[in-house]
């Protein structure tokens, strides 16, 4: 495998091979109720008790259609820069298994509630379009658990019959790490839109990688294989990995692809062939008699557009604009809602007079670093927006030193305390008295009279040495620009 | 009171309300005649002792503004109702006790009906003479030996032998017409989407209708009114202005077009048929309506077009028969194993067969084919009578092919069997109201039936030609409680 | 339209209903006089026609995201086969 400008690529001796990647992702719908009947969607509950006559299939029960996920699914195909079809149809995906308590999952087949749009991606070497075939929505299933009892298999269905949006890419990915990129881009749309929280633990988030591979420059597609039901970018990531590599391997050896269905066995890091598929399912689709088609009006539409909040991509270009934050920085802040929200919440807290540089280097540094470490979202910063643009204000406006501040920062954590009385309670104030420098620096020339010749006669290094004698004689406090300027001078 | 059981559905609630009946006498009278009537096999469950608890509590505190005060009912089996045992004429659904009950029953309780017991079917509504149901045949009240129609077989049998003072079924190809037809007595299936199909079980949603099955048109207007509602639990359920179809109800049709469509004269249609129909068209002229003569081109289409949306749809609608949630489980070694035995062990011969025509005409190579042709054509008849009703406002034609037939002489030739349903499948496909009201005898004394067909949501233009034409025809079914001791 | 044993067995795959020799042989009979009646509608042409989905005539109601369905977690599971009270319980999936 190599990296050329920083392309995915598989060699095998004379040969070269690119990897052909879509994504089928399936985000879980926030909202109250399920897509087709009443049962609440709340994750966690104690088995089957989120499970109406509906959704247990039980004799002369009827579907009736959730309105706010019809919504969920517009604001998403909206924010997909999709086209939103006035007019879908639910259809019947026949197959029999033991979640399935219909027997058939109310899907859409033909005529999908979205049609094509794309997303934009933010990748080391330049942005990359990836387009979207169609967003749907579907039925998910209930959760089969087969390792509780050896004998038999259990079956919850509180899952069953919750709002789902399939999302079809077009395969436009190249590599793992731009199938990373997607689902992060997809996760943080939705998240702004608040139509999917993108949980991938939880299951709100899972995803179909369709692979193939081809001689690189080639025009035509390779057969695929599609594996299923990978929750989380890392195993996505090792799975392509791992295909790819084996479909070359068969190539290399003169074999033809099986099209077929694989799942990734995240114990071996290996995807293997799903043995009891059948003659390939037939899923048998026509349009559901107990539902009618879905007709929307444009004013249904366009309520909704101007419904939608500032999306990742213009967030980021009115961060760069408004803010001359650095296209690298902008992407990290809209990475996340929540981090652009904190961001922005710091910036309007500055008040006046504001260094947003710092504020940013500030969160993506030492904030960033003690959520990583205490394994938090940014949500849950036990440093608030308001204290930490306090902190920023207190550097910008000379009353601490950066690394003073770094001090108070760890002190700020627990209890989320307000730098301000940190610096009053601890003293912490820097000293910036030009008066009071001279006099101090004075001193230590005076005290290292040998070294003061040395440092004038050209061992720069020794600047260091005075600049770190200041601080120690000042306790750290005194103000290191001052310390610098005034030492440059009297050297 | 004498004679309880052979008055007339509005009768007895005017008894009723009048206090000359009770609540208790009158569920007492039909109890006792349905004990007496086990040889006709109309009842899978009887729910008689709390009948007679129930009419006894309406006795105590009456309420006379209700529509159905104190009725005793009994109903097909195929609508779930709360804590009674509702099967569905299937061994898969045996011992099923649904803890729900139906909008249609419902609407029925909540006007006082009082529930006698559920009534037997073909399985799943799939038949037209009630020969597939797990429970046994029906007889037929007119004669030993003879199918009541199906599928609401148990129904129709129970109206005419007035084991019920009248009684719901349900209709999708015919199954409330024909066995009404059968059976001398009055069906009406409504506009699709005028009752609710929550808590039916489903054969065909898309035409899948339930409807008021009695001895006369005024007690099915009344009934008809009744179960008739708007329900949000039914995507399907219409909300249209609904009319008080008994307070409604009126014999004057005068000027009513009323059209025969030439299509309905098929090939080799026995003379009786041909003549009863004629009659009709007299009869309709005596009303005071105009007769003209129409065309329904893709007539003979419906029934090819019928036997393959109804099963596509009915494979779909019966996977969830699969022993999982309820109802009967095969032991199976796995869980293919046990889906294969407990529904070929659960379902009929006549179900299977269904399913499979359903599954294969849905099948990845044949939609196009089948399913989506069917459709087709299905609008190529919806067309029809659009056309059609430019020019007229109802159709009048035979309800069947025949007088009932005997028990087997059917059972194993299938497209025979299909081809009771010719005049009234025309119906379902393009969700008209239709009627069919008894309106003559054949050379052995068999009742036959007349259709009328209306524009959709013009239930009450329908009730009322059939009301005017029922008077003048003045058919009297000949009853002879031959089952009875 | 010929409808041959193998075909049985691939639809009775298809709807979970088990069939030996015998009962597949009685099928392909029964379900080949069916489709030669069937068949009548290759008389028809359809290219132009649009197909017709739905006769009810109205459009699908949207209901509103409320929360309407409680715990019934006996009511759902009492019907069930075998006996557990918080699952359901099938053989198991052979994967």
């Amino acid at each position: 495998m190599s990296k050329e400008n920083s392309e995915y690529l598989i060699e095998r001796y004379n040969n070269v091979y690119e990897v052909v990647i879509g994504l089928e992702v399936h985000a879980q719908v926030t909202s109250e109720s399920k897509l087709f009947s009443a049962s609440s969607t709340k994750f966690g509950a104690e088995p089957n008790t989120q499970v109406s006559l509906v959704d247990a299939a039980f004799p002369g029960m009827l579907p009736v259609i959730n309105e706010f996920c019809v919504k969920q699914a517009i604001k998403t195909g909206i924010g997909l820069r999709a086209q939103i079809n006035k007019r879908s149809v639910f259809d019947r995906k026949n197959y029999f298994y033991a979640d399935l308590p219909q027997g058939y999952q109310i899907s859409q087949f033909k005529h999908p509630i979205v049609g094509e749009g794309e997303v934009v991606l933010d990748m080391p070497n330049g942005q990359k379009k990836v387009g979207i075939e169609r967003l749907h929505l579907e039925q998910d299933a209930g959760k089969s658990v087969h390792d509780m009892d050896p004998q038999n298999t259990l079956v919850d269905l509180n899952r069953s019959g919750v709002a789902l949006m399939e999302i079809v890419s077009k395969p436009d990915l190249r590599s793992p790490d731009e199938v990373s990129a997607y689902i992060k881009k997809l996760r943080s749309i939705m998240r702004y839109l608040g139509t999917c929280d993108g949980n991938m633990q939880e299951g709100s988030l899972r995803a179909d990688v369709n692979v193939s591979v081809r001689l690189k420059d080639s025009k035509e597609l390779g057969t695929r294989c599609e594996i299923k039901n990978v929750n989380s970018i890392k195993f996505m990531q090792m799975a392509i990995d791992y295909e790819a590599n084996r479909q070359v391997d068969l190539i290399e050896e003169g074999k033809s692809i099986d099209q077929e269905t694989r799942l990734f066995d995240t114990k071996k890091n290996e995807t293997r062939s799903m043995r009891s598929k059948e003659d390939a399912h037939d899923y048998r689709y026509f349009p559901d008699p107990d539902l009618l088609p879905l007709e929307l009006t444009d004013e249904f539409i366009e309520n909704l557009k101007s419904d939608i909040p500032e999306l990742p991509d213009d967030k980021k270009k009115r961060f760069i604009d408004e803010f001359k934050v650095s296209p690298y920085e902008a992407t990290i802040l809209v990475s996340d809602i929540d981090t652009a929200k904190y961001f922005e919440e710091v910036v309007s807290k500055m008040g006046k007079n504001k260094d947003i540089k710092l504020a940013v280097n500030w969160i993506t540094g030492e904030l960033f670093a003690i959520l990583n470490n205490k394994n938090l979202e940014i949500s849950k910063s036990p440093i608030s927006a308001k204290n930490l643009a306090k902190l920023v204000n207190l550097i910008k406006n000379g009353t601490i030193s950066g690394k003073i501040a770094k001090t108070i920062f760890e002190l700020m954590i627990d209890g989320d305390k307000d730098p301000q009385i940190i610096v009053d309670e601890k003293g912490l104030k820097q000293e910036s008295d030009p008066k009071a420098l001279e006099a101090l620096i004075d001193k230590i020339i005076d005290d290292n009279r040998e070294k003061a010749i040395e440092y004038k006669n050209g061992k720069e290094k020794l600047f260091g040495f005075f600049v770190g004698q200041a601080m120690k004689a000042s306790g750290g406090k005194a103000n290191p620009q001052l310390i610098n300027e005034i030492l440059k001078k009297k050297l | 009171m004498s004679d309880i059981t052979s008055q007339s559905l509005s009768s007895l609630i005017n008894n009723i309300k009048n206090k000359k009946l009770s609540s208790e006498e009158a569920t007492k009278a039909f109890i006792d005649r349905s004990n007496k009537s086990k040889e006709l096999n109309t009842y899978v469950t009887e729910d008689f002792s709390n009948a007679i608890l129930k009419a006894k509590k309406f006795d105590e505190k009456p309420n006379f503004d209700l529509k159905l005060p104190g009725i005793p009912m009994a109903v097909k089996d195929l609508f779930c109702t709360k804590d009674i045992k509702t099967t569905a004429g299937s061994k898969i659904l045996e011992n099923f006790i649904p803890t729900y009950e139906s909008t249609v029953t419902q609407n029925i309780w909540n006007e006082g009906a009082i529930l006698l017991g559920k009534l037997n079917c073909d399985e799943f509504a799939m038949g037209s003479s009630n020969e597939t149901s797990f429970f046994g045949n029906v007889q037929n009240p007119i004669d030993k030996g003879l199918v009541p129609g199906g599928s609401s077989g148990g129904s129709s049998a129970a109206v005419s032998g007035q084991l019920t003072p009248i009684t719901i079924g349900t209709d999708t190809g015919g199954s409330i017409r024909q066995p009404a037809s059968f059976t001398g007595t009055v069906g009406l299936k409504p506009t699709y989407g005028s009752c609710s199909r929550y808590g039916i079980v489903a054969f065909a949603s898309s035409l899948d209708q339930a409807g008021p099955m009695a001895q006369n048109v005024q007690d099915c207007a009344l009934l008809q009114e009744v179960i008739s509602s708007y329900d949000t639990k039914d995507s399907t359920s219409i909300d249209f202005n609904r009319n008080e179809y008994s307070k409604e109800l009126t014999k004057e049709i005068k000027g009513k077009k009323i059209g025969i469509p030439k299509e309905y004269r098929v090939d080799g249609m026995p003379k009786e048929i041909e003549d009863l129909w004629q009659k009709g068209i007299e009869y309709a002229k005596d009303c005071g309506a105009e007769i003209i003569d129409i065309s329904l081109p893709h007539t003979s289409y419906a029934l090819p077009t019928y036997y393959i949306v109804a099963p596509a749809e009915a494979s779909s609608n019966l996977a969830r028969y699969d022993g999982v949630k309820y109802g009967f489980r095969a032991k199976g070694e796995n869980l293919i194993d046990m889906y294969e035995k407990t529904r070929s062990e659960g379902f009929g011969a006549e179900v299977q067969r269904r399913i499979m025509i359903g599954t294969y005409v849905l099948s990845s190579g044949y939609y196009d084919a089948y399913y989506l042709k069917a459709q087709k054509v299905r609008k190529l008849i919806k067309n029809d009578f659009d056309e059609a009703y430019k020019k007229v406002d109802a159709i009048l034609t035979p309800s069947t092919p025949s007088s009932a037939f005997k028990i087997g002489e059917k059972k194993d030739d299938p497209v025979s069997m299909y081809l009771n349903d010719i005049f009234t499948v025309p119906v379902n496909l393009a969700g008209l109201p239709a009627i069919s009201i008894p309106a003559g005898h054949d050379e052995k004394g068999y009742p036959l039936g007349l259709q009328i067909i209306g524009k959709a949501f013009k239930e009450q233009e329908v009730l009322n030609i059939a009301y005017a034409m029922e008077d003048k025809i003045g058919f009297q079914n000949k009853i002879t409680d031959w089952w009875i001791k | 339209m010929n409808i041959d044993l193998k075909t049985i067995k691939h639809i009775s795959k298809l709807s979970r209903i088990s069939v030996d020799e015998k009962k597949a042989e009685k099928l392909a009979g029964d379900l080949n006089s069916i489709f030669k009646f069937i068949e009548k509608l290759n008389e028809l042409k359809t290219d132009k026609v649009e197909p017709l989905t739905s006769v009810a005539e109205t459009t699908l109601r949207l209901r509103s995201d409320e929360v309407k369905s409680e715990n019934i977690r006996d009511q759902i599971i009492k019907n069930s086969p075998e006996e557990n009270e918080d699952f359901f319980v099938v053989p198991k999936v052979v994967e």
